[in-house]
């Protein structure tokens, strides 16, 4: 007991250290002067109650394990499964693609334009999956895939003056040449490294970026790129030369809104697609490769996988995604600059993937909806994102590092005894 | 001679800046060594132990204090004391829990640790610059009649606490009872273990020695800038990693060796190219050392067994 006793103490004691030292104090700016001010006795009471919890919590640890451990008796949480058979799950997606086709039609301009940024997350968060959550590469620098593609976009359509459509799939040739030629030289090193090249490698592009003035007006970034045209139709007031606008083509008033559904549409036809093509690749032999060589990478090699070129695929691949979704980005705010690119952008598209389960689509669409419109629902909210979304990242590692909703395999266990 | 005045000059800046990346660089290299993970928080550790500095120094001051000496130690002592208690509750929140699993999870765990102290400080204490004063103005000029080399005071300083604090390890590493038990758990943790030392201590002390030295070179870079914000964790310790790596990682000397190195190229850079490509260069040769010599300057390939 009193070891137990001291322990309790010295947490505590550590708690209202780290508490005090810099939620107590803060540094402020007064004109020139810099000063120190004590906050408020609100701030010290919660900080005491705090102390305490911590205190009581470390002092009786051992029976709330025992108690946690009775209750629930060691069981896992699962979901129970929803749907029982194939014709009920392709009726379920028919449903949701049926309602999500329908939903711009009865919601508001605003709600609109939310799914559609949402829909840029899940595909960013999808082809992530397919580098971390299925091939079991860490990649820190999968924004600045996403900005070569909204990069390329802007460049063609500066410089060339290509269309979207026309720029969006050299846009994914682009990126994947990138992934690919990035990931060659990278893709020999273990885990932890690559995680922090690739870090580096996406802190160089936006670097590159910012300083290569000339081409990409550096910080100021690129402006007036075009929007997506359906068949040459516009969506703007009035067309550029030679194009008709969308509503006078059909006869009908113009209304700004017209251009917010098509852009959602366009999000949520490119998503399906993605989500189509990462579903089929998941049950191609390298699809299989992939999960095969994160789970064991000598026994791949000695069943004569090459591990490079693996590797090399599931990265070029992933880069190709975060092209579109870049491509996409680019057409829909109709100016980038190197802002958008940061290394808050990567680990937010981790996150998601973190959260959703490796490997899972379902767990990652679902979470990169949770992730992008719970700040948008609750604006107080906002202020405390990234730092719930790095909570979120250990607490997930700590309890469940398979995510909410992991990938199931059908499989068998022999039962014990 | 112009020209090599200006060489010694950007020479003497890289010096400076590199021996601070060569402590902080320390944190990584021995929680590497001994549990073979990148501590990717260990940056916003340094930050953490910079604000603490600052509101000791500020807050000394505003009572009426200003004797530098004091004014300095105070502000290493405290920063010392607050970032280790720092380094320690992160190794046991985020790192203990998940140390048995693969790299990947305590890598993702770590880079989620890091968001969110950088998120902390900028929700407790504000994200905009704060400045303290230079404490130390002034230094020595000598050169030649075009170019004049300026080594300020605060520069000595920070070659001077720099050096003592690495003799201090230098010393406790190979001489103290416990640093003879840090070293066996980096030969090899299973065995140590077995023998009788109690590894969850030496790594949790791995960890407060990391941070306290991150705090020293907060203290140092702080006092050197002037100004100080929740973002330049980021960065420095990015550097740091590259200086752990570059030196070898797992290995101290490396570590300092690898420091002075990158401050050095990174100031020639500045000095000669331009100072917009200076973050490009540690990135680069980060890139470049992992490439062609992942085990460093210093350090020994590693051979994974089966």
């Amino acid at each position: 007991m009193a070891s137990q006793l001291l322990h309790a103490g010295f947490s505590a004691g550590l708690t209202f250290v780290l508490g005090a030292s810099v939620l107590g104090v803060e540094l402020r700016s007064q004109g020139v002067n810099t000063i120190v001010a004590v906050e408020g006795p609100m701030t010290w009471l919660w900080l005491g109650v705090a102390v305490v919890i911590v205190f009581f919590h470390q002092l009786f640890r051992p029976r709330i394990e025992a108690l946690r451990r009775r209750t629930w008796g060691g069981s896992r949480f699962s979901l129970p499964p929803l749907l029982r058979n194939h014709a009920q799950r392709r009726l379920m997606i028919a449903l949701v693609i049926g309602a999500l086709l329908l939903f711009p039609f009865l919601a508001q301009r605003s709600a609109i334009d939310l799914a559609t940024l949402t829909l840029i997350y899940v595909m960013l968060g999808l082809g992530l999956n397919v580098v971390v959550g299925l091939a079991g590469l860490l990649d820190l620098g999968y924004v600045g895939f996403y900005a070569v593609g909204a990069y390329t976009y802007a460049l063609l359509n500066n410089y060339l003056g290509f269309s979207f459509w026309e720029a969006l799939p050299l846009a994914g040739a682009v990126t994947a040449l990138f992934g690919y030629l990035l990931g060659f030289p990278v893709l020999r090193l273990r885990g932890d490294y690559l995680a922090i090249v690739t870090l580096g490698f996406g802190e160089i592009i936006r670097i590159l970026l910012n300083n290569w003035t000339e081409l990409t007006g550096g910080p100021n970034g690129i402006s007036r790129i075009p929007k997506p045209t359906l068949f040459n139709l516009e969506f703007s007031r009035r067309a550029e030369e030679g194009n008709i606008p969308f509503h006078e083509f059909f006869g009908i008033p113009y209304d700004p809104s017209y251009k917010v559904m098509y852009l959602y549409i366009l999000a949520l036809l490119l998503t399906l697609a993605t989500v189509y093509v990462i579903y089929r690749l998941m049950r191609m032999p390298i699809g299989r490769a992939w999960e095969a060589l994160r789970e064991d990478d000598i026994a791949c090699r000695s069943l004569g996988l090459n591990p490079t070129g693996i590797k090399l695929s599931a990265f070029t691949i992933g880069a190709s995604f975060a092209g579109f979704a870049g491509a996409f980005f680019a057409a829909r705010q109709g100016f980038i600059s190197p802002e958008s690119f940061t290394f808050i952008e990567s680990a937010i598209v981790l996150a998601i993937v973190v959260l959703g389960g490796m490997g899972s689509q379902l767990g990652v669409i679902l979470a990169a909806i949770a992730m992008t419109l719970l700040p948008e629902i609750a604006r107080e909210f906002n202020e405390y994102r990234m730092l719930l979304f790095g909570l979120i990242m250990v607490m997930m590692m700590v309890w469940r590092p398979q995510g909410l909703l992991p990938l199931k395999r059908p499989q068998m266990e022999l039962k014990r005894g | 001679m112009d020209e090599l005045l200006y060489f010694l000059q950007q020479t003497i800046n890289g010096l400076t800046i590199g021996s601070t990346y060569a402590l902080i660089a320390i944190g990584y290299t021995m929680v590497y060594g001994i549990i073979g993970m990148i501590n990717f928080a260990h940056g916003e550790i340094y930050m953490i132990g910079t604000y603490i500095a600052f509101i000791v120094i500020t807050g000394l001051a505003m009572m009426g204090i200003d004797n530098t000496l004091f004014l300095i130690v105070a502000a290493l002592l405290v920063s010392m004391i607050v970032a280790s208690a720092h380094g320690f509750a992160v190794e046991r929140v985020a790192y203990r829990p998940v140390r048995g699993s693969k790299r990947l999870i305590a890598l993702i765990s770590a880079i989620g640790m890091s968001i969110f102290l950088q998120n902390y400080m900028r929700l407790a204490q504000g994200s905009r610059d704060k400045a303290i004063p230079n404490l130390l103005p002034g230094g020595w000029e000598f050169g030649g009649k075009g170019f004049v080399v300026n080594l300020s005071y605060m520069q000595v300083i920070i070659f001077v606490v720099t050096l003592l604090s690495m003799g201090a390890l230098a010393l406790f590493i190979s001489r103290s009872r416990l640093g003879r038990a840090c070293r066996a758990c980096s030969q090899d943790r299973g065995m140590a273990n077995l023998l009788g030392i109690n590894t969850d201590l030496v790594i949790s002390m791995t960890f407060v020695i990391g941070a306290a030295l991150a705090a020293v070179a907060g203290l140092l870079l702080g006092m050197y800038y002037g100004v100080v914000n929740p973002y330049i964790g980021f960065l420095a310790g990015l550097k740091a990693f590259t200086a752990a790596v570059l030196g070898g990682i797992g290995s101290i000397p490396g570590a300092m060796l690898g420091g002075l190195i990158l401050g050095i190229a990174e100031a020639l850079t500045g000095g000669y190219l331009s100072s917009e490509y200076k973050d490009v260069v540690a990135f680069g040769l980060l890139i470049l050392i992992l490439l062609f010599r992942p085990w460093g300057i210093l350090g020994k390939p590693e051979v994974e067994k089966i």
